[in-house]
């Protein structure tokens, strides 16, 4: 058993397996990794269970002290940066922590979320047979405070790994995200339909693991306040009376009775979370059998990755 | 008339009405019943509203067309959704907090609040805004309230609370702008892995009243 215990954990730092999924009819959406595609890279490195946990960090960082054992990990997602101790590393690389030492994970150059993983077992609690953390209520795996401490079981050494780990063109924050109009664009003007195509969109700090809401031109609904609530989905762009868009991320509310003008293809969320405050985003409409083919590409150069990265 | 819309790459959201109805929400739920007995090809979950049914999909197994195909030929077939199991939820009215301001704003005596309360033929339509939050429909109409201008933080679990036609269980520590009032032992959260939520969309409740002293004997608090 290797232990470590959180010298620091800023806000939004959560332990994540790949979701819990078939949940949504309950009130309860699928949660995990805000960024699927960094964290299966991630989970790759040590061909780790895909129901195994990580720790997602957000921009607040992260600090461990190893007070007993020692255990190779991987960093994996956004241009974070990485320290042991005096050295200072990146993301994207992969090291072994030793008893008495103090790794830091902090903000760098770009990205907003950052996976750890361990070669081991990564020891968290579990809501519905998933450790996955839904930030509202905390169950799951939770969320890491100041003082806990993370255990990981049949921890192991792998120097042979250490390194870096290529970071694919395709894991860089992604400023033109596609997105099919609908299920309820029939409540919007032509022109809020045709400023969404055209028009840049702001990220603004307003986002967390729910949401991210955009700065940009009013997309006014059009007598739609009263729609029955129905079901939201991971990428929709839903607009509130205020005509300000929300792009619904991990930890979305199931159903509400706000239109969705349009939904983001999901390839293009693991990109468009790594965006940071006020980096500008366009959206560009895409039909359904389109977006299916994006999905396919996207899972081919995902799989092609990993094929080679093993 | 049934209209299926594609989202994004991966759901097809399928209408059986614009406003909210029994006969919308009966096929919702026959359609759901179905699917479960008759998945599509890389089907991943599907999610029960009000008037429509969220069909979510794998897309690198299958695709819009196909998934439509799959759910007008379920459609075409009778559709005879499950028996629901109706459910006795006890409820203590006692202190309630806002139960004398729905009295007050009902314009009826806060022992006919109760009475229209426990009157109400009680159905679950959908789960939404946290988990096992079951929005059951059936509150009787006197009861129809907005609900309050700014919503009131920390109202723990097991909370009876109403606004509009609907009524609903809290299970979590959450926000609420509705108006709570009774207090209920039933966990619609259950902690039971085999069960964890306790209602199926569709399913009915009935409301009984329970004093403070029975309310008290049945409590069990969350671990």
């Amino acid at each position: 058993m290797t232990r470590l215990r959180v010298a620091f954990a800023g806000p939004h730092i959560t332990f994540q397996d790949a979701g819990r999924l078939g949940m949504m009819r309950f009130g309860v959406p699928a949660s995990g990794p805000m960024d699927r595609k960094a964290f299966a890279i991630a989970q790759s490195v040590f061909s780790n269970p895909p129901e195994a946990a990580a720790i997602e960090i957000s921009l607040g960082g992260l600090a461990l002290d190893c007070i007993e054992g020692s255990v190779t990990f991987a960093v994996v997602g956004g241009g974070f940066i990485v320290q042991i101790g005096a050295r200072r590393l990146g993301a994207w690389q992969v090291h072994t922590l030793h008893q008495g030492e103090r790794l830091v994970i902090r903000p760098g150059p770009w990205g907003c979320w950052t996976y750890l993983v361990f070669a081991g077992h990564l020891i968290t609690p579990q809501w519905l047979g998933s450790s996955a953390t839904h930030g509202q209520s905390g169950l799951g795996g939770g969320t890491l405070v100041s003082g806990q401490e993370v255990m990981v079981q049949d921890a192991r050494t792998f120097p042979a790994v250490e390194g870096a780990i290529p970071c694919p063109i395709w894991a860089r924050p992604r400023p033109l995200i596609h997105a099919v109009l609908g299920p309820q664009d029939r409540f919007f003007s032509s022109e809020s339909l045709d400023d969404l195509a055209t028009q840049p969109f702001y990220l603004t700090n307003s986002y967390d693991r729910m949401g991210l809401r955009l700065r940009g031109p009013s997309l006014t609904p059009v007598g739609a306040l009263s729609i029955p609530s129905e079901p939201i989905l991971r990428g929709s762009v839903q607009v509130a009376g205020d005509g300000l868009a929300t792009v619904m991320l991990a930890d979305h509310g199931t159903t509400g009775g706000y239109p969705k003008i349009a939904t983001v293809v999901s390839d293009d969320l693991d990109g468009f979370v790594q965006l940071r405050p006020n980096d500008a985003v366009r959206f560009k409409l895409v039909s359904p059998a389109q977006a299916v083919a994006i999905a396919r590409a996207g899972d081919r150069a995902l799989r092609a990755y990993l094929t080679r990265a093993c | 008339m049934t209209l299926y819309r594609p989202i994004a790459d991966h759901a097809v959201l399928v209408e059986f009405g614009t406003a909210i109805s029994d006969t919308a929400h009966a096929q919702v739920l026959a359609l759901d019943q179905a699917l479960a007995a008759n998945p599509c090809k890389g089907f991943r979950e599907a999610t029960p509203a009000f008037v429509n049914l969220l069909v979510d999909f794998d897309p690198v197994q299958t695709d819009h067309a196909e998934v439509e195909a799959h759910l007008r030929r379920l459609s075409d077939q009778p559709l005879t959704p499950r028996t629901p199991a109706t459910w006795d939820v006890p409820v203590c009215y006692e202190n309630a907090p806002d139960l004398a301001e729905v009295a007050r704003r009902t314009g009826l005596s806060t022992e006919a609040v109760i009475a229209a309360h426990l009157g109400g033929d009680y159905r679950v339509f959908l789960y939404g805004f946290a988990p096992g939050y079951a929005y059951m429909g059936g509150l009787p109409e006197p009861l129809k309230l907005d609900r309050k201008a700014t919503p009131v933080r920390g109202v723990p679990a097991g909370q009876i609370i109403i606004a509009g036609a609907m009524c609903l269980i809290t299970t979590l520590v959450m926000p609420t702008g509705w108006w709570i009032i009774g207090r209920t032992p039933t966990r619609v959260l259950t902690g039971d892995d085999a069960r964890p939520f306790l209602f199926d969309v569709g399913d009915h409740i009935h409301f009984h009243r329970v004093s403070e002293a029975q309310f008290a004997a049945r409590f069990e608090p969350l671990p």
